[in-house]
């Protein structure tokens, strides 16, 4: 058992992502920290979990977090290598993906998630990148899990833009709209992870992690953040996953964009 | 349609393909981006574009910053890895250097709109943009019901571009195309486009045994193609050199300041002659 002071917050959040994934899994991987969340799975307890980039890469097995979606490391390490038209039509669309791993840049109490833009679109604030595959990734994935720092800026009520959406108002909503997936299922933060309340879908507190109060989530959270009945605390991460993400991490280029 | 393929100079091809108010989409996801023909349609001051790809890149940053665009049809506009596109968002944010305007779509869309453009249709149709704001924004996403089975599904127009210009690994000296490792959407976009432009590594006798996912694309779907090697970089041509990841870290201070960006292009870019395919830092 490590002790609080053996590793960083960041690492408790990658930690605990990677525990999220099982090894018949087939994964929708996002760039930077799901990137690396899903590679520590694979090289630890999910040898045989099926990760799959938009950039068409089936199957892959980078030793090296990549730096973009389509790395040379992730095709010369996949199972093969489809275009990009045939990855959103037959592969996500078609319903083959388990999981979809995500990152946001802001996300509200039902799990919606923007990347697009702060402030009205028309006379935007910040000009955010946008959503790439996320849309499809969080309607067409069996489940999504989502993985993003916890700050009152990026856990907010609502967001302004819904780029992926979640679980819209709550409750009913994805059903009301056809959709047939389980949508955002677990959110894992650097302080907690969160799960959607089973009636209502708003996002409550399941698991804390080491040395995290209540107080810590409740000051960096945007909305009066619920905590579930049976809280549990979060298992620091083990002397081996450690080792195996901090070499990970080390023998990438800028650490895989997860710094 | 057939077309008679010719091996231009890349000031000819781009002199003669890309035009003033053209829709262009340079394509290549990561992979393979066609740099030296961007640069060299900046260099010959091409104007009121509407430039289409999936992941703006650099390489439309630098387009943008240097006012060919008149508008944007992308899906994720960053810089991969490192952050924000600042040249595309200056665009957006402030008008700068002229107003943008931009058509915003996902992945899925982008994909399914070329492929739709290259099997002739008028629109794309697919399962996608439930319950986000995006087509509150953007009027060509519509839904449509299924005749069949009344499902409610999202439909798009069709790509269809002027030009689509793209590099590849290699060329014959018949003007066959190959292309491979990750392919991402190029061979939709040539065959979505009215004109196509090819820039190469190396023109070679035959193409030799194609790897299993290779792209081949015949003669006859292309109209020009241009030895140009190094042509993607800083991006990477699978085979032949490795993406230059630092250089796109170094981009984002590069880009952040107006006039540091125009400096930089003025000596990598506008002072180059267009046969100076691989841009050095």
């Amino acid at each position: 058992m490590q002790s609080r002071s053996d590793y960083t917050p960041s690492e408790m959040m990658i930690t605990a992502a990677a525990r999220a994934l099982k090894n018949d899994d087939v994964c929708f991987v996002g760039i930077g920290m799901p990137s690396a969340a899903c590679n520590l799975a694979r090289l630890t307890h999910a040898p045989d979990i099926t990760l799959i980039y938009e950039s068409g890469t089936i199957g892959t097995k980078p030793q090296v977090l990549p730096l973009s979606i389509g790395d040379p490391e992730l095709c010369e390490t996949a199972l093969t290598t489809v275009s990009v038209p045939e990855m959103f039509a037959y592969w996500l669309q078609g319903g083959r993906f388990t999981v979809g791993f995500l990152g946001a840049a802001q996300i509200d109490r039902f799990g919606n998630i923007n990347t697009t833009i702060i402030g009205p679109y028309e006379r935007p604030k910040v000009r955010l990148p946008g959503g790439g595959g996320a849309p499809e990734i969080a309607s067409s994935c069996r489940e999504v899990f989502v993985i993003v720092s916890q700050t009152q800026r990026s856990f907010v009520p609502r967001v302004e833009f819904i780029t992926s959406f979640g679980f819209g108002n709550g409750g009913d909503h994805r059903q009301r709209l056809g959709l047939s997936t389980l949508g955002p299922s677990l959110v894992v933060t650097d302080l907690c992870l969160m799960r959607p309340d089973a009636e209502t879908k708003e996002f409550v507190v399941t698991s804390i992690h080491a040395g995290v109060t209540r107080d810590d989530i409740t000051a960096r959270t945007g909305w009066p953040v619920r905590f579930s009945g049976d809280v549990t605390q979060t298992p620091p991460p083990e002397a081996d996953e450690l080792r195996v993400l901090r070499d990970l991490i080390a023998r990438s280029p800028r650490g895989g964009g997860t710094s | 349609m057939t077309k008679a393929v010719r091996f231009l100079s890349l000031a000819d091809a781009i002199g003669e393909c890309v035009r003033d108010g053209d829709t262009v989409a340079m394509e290549g996801f990561t992979h393979l981006i066609p740099f030296a023909a961007g640069h060299e349609v900046i260099r010959q001051g091409k104007r009121s574009l509407t430039l289409v790809r999936m992941t703006p890149d650099l390489i439309y940053d630098q387009l943008i910053g240097m006012g060919c665009a008149r508008k944007l049809i992308f899906s994720w506009g960053g810089n991969p890895g490192v952050g924000s596109l600042h040249r595309l968002r200056d665009a957006v944010e402030n008008g700068w250097p002229n107003p943008l305007e931009i058509e915003e779509h996902s992945h899925a869309g982008v994909a399914a709109a070329y492929a739709a453009g290259a099997a002739g249709l008028p629109l794309a149709v697919l399962r996608g943009y439930v319950g986000t704001d995006l087509p509150r924004v953007n009027s060509n996403i519509r839904f449509i019901d299924d005749p069949f089975t009344g499902e409610r599904l999202a439909a798009i127009p069709s790509l269809r571009p002027d030009v689509s210009v793209i590099h590849a690994q290699r060329a014959d000296r018949a003007g066959n195309v190959l292309l491979e490792g990750i392919v991402g959407v190029q061979k939709e976009a040539v065959l979505a486009a009215k004109r196509a432009v090819v820039t190469v590594e190396e023109i070679v006798p035959d193409l030799r045994p194609p790897s299993p996912n290779s792209v081949v694309l015949p003669r006859w779907t292309i109209d020009a193609i241009v030895e140009a090697p190094g042509g993607a970089k800083p991006s990477y041509a699978h085979g032949y050199y490795k993406r230059d990841n630092a250089f796109y870290a170094a981009w984002d201070a590069i880009s952040r300041d107006r006039s540091t960006f125009l400096d930089w292009m003025r000596t990598h870019v506008l002072e180059r002659g267009s046969e100076s395919h691989a841009v050095q830092i």
